[in-house]
């Protein structure tokens, strides 16, 4: 039901592989949080669950040389953008082996080689840093786009204004994707913003916007992709406010009580997850046994990255001092 | 290929040609910040004419939005290019110190050293023009602050140009922080040397020598120490005076060398006092030297207020060369 059926939807190999996303970002956040719960490891945690479905939307226009920036609530961008399942685990493990050696941590995931570029912590200002990779293809002549998440609560911090209005004015090859599942930290939208659709503040920059079901693959794929072709063609950035909800509250072990248990409730019966799955069948996309070979090599390969995750070393103490400068500044 | 004659030439244009030179050997270097193109080539005129020698792509005036010209500049650098940003006036850079602290500085360390943003801001600073207490701060101490960044304050044009280029090449982020009275004046003029002639950062500038007492300062200040030099000179007192150029990273070999010799010191700068530069340094020299030292190190600094306004005040507020021989003279008791 909450899949658009559409004549021009993707292809089958694209929407197969879009739900191949969505199960990977499902299924290492139930691992992460089992984990957590059973106290086999300890880390602040920021699930994803429930937005999925915009991040696989996006990703699958996207070449390995484009850019993706997030924020702390960013493992569905990362896996979305290939950031490796053992390097990514290690990671948030604070391991030696893990992307940035165990010194970043969760909020700030980065990998290059998978144009995973930025994760911060801080809200709202991915969105100027995006423009500068925006900025950097355009001087390149190169045709490489930049994808800038952040939540809705971010479009009420400077950054998000003054970034948006540089990238109008420089045409910037930038898509700005709002997830907006309806809570900024512990407060919702209602009560924090002046508008009922981010979208309507992309007529202040002169920028086109849009606002989507972002728990709707198809429609999600096709906002991002009219977005992503339009930045290659240097016609300039998009904004994009796609629609969701966050399962889990702000954080890991966040009451929620700020969060109406009916809408949860509702929002959770309507898991875009399962229900994409459902009707890729129903369609004729996929067939079961073609779904489950991917969720059983998605679950091998989440216990090989925990494995390997839980089996590595911390960094070694002298890597405190390494990575401050190009050389060593005590 | 030696210039015989010297060319005197004041820091602004000391500045413009060291952008010129970098922009000329690589591509990737591109300057952006507030009313910086032609025609009016920046509030101060530093950057006048390379827009229209680089074109506006490349020379790239911004809408008045610090924290985009930062972020712009931080994203851009991790992508490979060396941006040199403007912030007009130093006191903005209190708009931008989420993209200067969080992003610029500690993205090579968060990364785990894959990411690395090699890019300048520059900005004007210090008091003495009247503009009043939000634009006449020195605020390097929360640079130094912050592990990541490099801090660059030139005290001349031949140092501000040797040591621009040099940024502009770092590998990291660096905050150069120009006195914004040195940029036209004609008594801060220098003989300049033409060409690509950068000064590596961390290498201190012993000004003068001396054997009684040590003068660290830089900006600025650094005229005025050599002013309390002199008048000390007349009445027996020899000064020598550090100028560090670059306060991360610290010549600090120069300053123990310098100290443990004269065994008093005297630490100079514009900024508020308290927590100031000066503080750190004359905790260092007190951690290394205090069984030498022949009196406590002084500090010569701004007054712990805003800057005022009224002509007045404001000179009380800056530290003036009777400060700096008054200190001197209170180490020689």
């Amino acid at each position: 039901m909450a899949t658009t059926n559409r004549p021009d939807s993707p292809d089958r190999e694209t929407l197969v592989q879009m739900y191949e996303i969505q199960n990977k970002i499902k299924t290492t956040d139930e691992r992460f949080r089992s984990m957590l719960t059973s106290g086999q490891i300890q880390l602040i945690y920021y699930s994803p669950r429930g937005q999925e479905c915009i991040s696989a939307g996006y990703a699958v226009h996207l070449r390995p040389d484009d850019y993706v920036v997030t924020i702390y609530r960013g493992l569905h961008d990362h896996l979305a953008k290939g950031v490796p399942m053992r390097e990514l685990w290690a990671e948030f493990l604070g391991r030696s082996t893990g992307t940035c050696k165990g010194k970043g941590g969760p909020m700030h995931i980065t990998h290059p080689d998978s144009g995973l570029v930025v994760t911060t912590g801080i809200v709202g200002s991915g969105i100027p840093i995006a423009n500068g990779f925006g900025l950097a293809a355009q001087l390149a002549g190169t045709d490489q786009v930049t994808v800038v998440n952040f939540g809705d609560g971010a479009s009420n911090i400077g950054a998000f204004h003054e970034g948006m209005n540089m990238a109008a004015v420089w045409k910037l090859p930038v898509v700005f994707v709002c997830q907006n599942n309806l809570y900024g930290e512990h407060t919702p939208m209602s009560m924090s913003t002046g508008v009922e659709y981010i979208s309507e503040r992309g007529a202040a920059y002169g920028m086109p916007a849009v606002t989507v079901n972002g728990n709707d693959p198809v429609a999600m794929w096709h906002a991002a992709g009219e977005a992503i072709a339009r930045a290659r063609a240097g016609e300039g950035p998009t904004l994009i406010e796609a629609r969701t909800y966050r399962f889990y509250g702000h954080l890991m072990g966040d009451a929620m009580e700020y969060m109406p248990k009916e809408e949860r409730k509702a929002a959770m019966a309507a898991d875009p997850v399962p229900a994409f799955r459902a009707w890729l069948l129903e369609n004729g996309h996929a067939t079961e046994a073609q779904l489950a070979e991917i969720e059983d090599k998605i679950v091998a390969m989440v216990d090989d990255a925990v494995e390997f995750a839980m089996n590595s070393p911390e960094p070694s103490l002298d890597e405190l001092y390494t990575d401050v400068y190009e050389e060593i500044i005590k | 290929m030696t210039t015989t004659e010297p060319r005197i030439i004041p820091m602004g244009l000391a500045l413009n040609e060291a952008m010129d030179i970098a922009m000329g050997l690589d591509e990737k270097v591109f300057l952006l910040g507030e009313d910086i193109a032609e025609p009016s080539g920046g509030v101060y005129k530093i950057t006048k004419g390379l827009s229209t020698k680089y074109g506006t792509h490349r020379v790239r005036k911004t809408p008045i939005s610090e924290a985009a010209i930062i972020g712009a500049a931080v994203g851009a650098a991790i992508a490979g290019y060396k941006p040199v940003a403007e912030i007009m006036i130093m006191d903005f850079i209190a708009v931008c110190l989420d993209q200067i602290t969080n992003h610029a500085a500690k993205i090579r360390y968060m990364s785990g050293g894959q990411t690395t943003v090699p890019m300048v801001i520059r900005t004007s600073a210090g008091a003495g023009r009247q503009f009043g207490a939000q634009h006449s701060e020195m605020l390097e101490a929360w640079a130094v602050h912050t592990p990541g960044l490099k801090v660059v304050v030139p005290s001349n044009p031949a140092d501000a140009k040797g040591l621009l280029i040099s940024s502009i090449f770092d590998p990291d982020p660096v905050l150069f922080v120009e006195p914004m009275l040195m940029y036209w004046d004609p008594q801060y003029a220098c003989d300049v040397p033409v060409g690509d002639n950068r000064i590596p950062l961390g290498k201190a500038n012993i000004v003068r020598e001396g054997k009684d007492v040590t003068v660290i300062s830089y900006g600025k200040q650094v005229h005025d120490a050599v002013k309390a030099a002199d008048i000390l000179a007349g009445e027996g007192v020899s000064v020598e005076v550090i100028d560090l150029r670059t306060l991360v990273p610290l010549d600090e070999a120069t300053v123990l060398a310098s100290v443990s010799k004269t065994k008093r010191a005297v630490v100079v700068h514009e900024a508020v006092t308290r927590c100031g530069f000066g503080a750190e340094l004359s905790s260092r020299i007190h951690e290394e030297l205090f069984g030498t030292l022949a009196a406590p190190v002084a500090r010569v600094g701004g007054q712990n207020t805003p800057v005022p306004y009224a002509k007045n005040l404001e000179t009380a507020f800056v530290p003036q060369v009777a400060d700096i021989v008054a200190a001197i003279k209170s180490l020689n008791k």
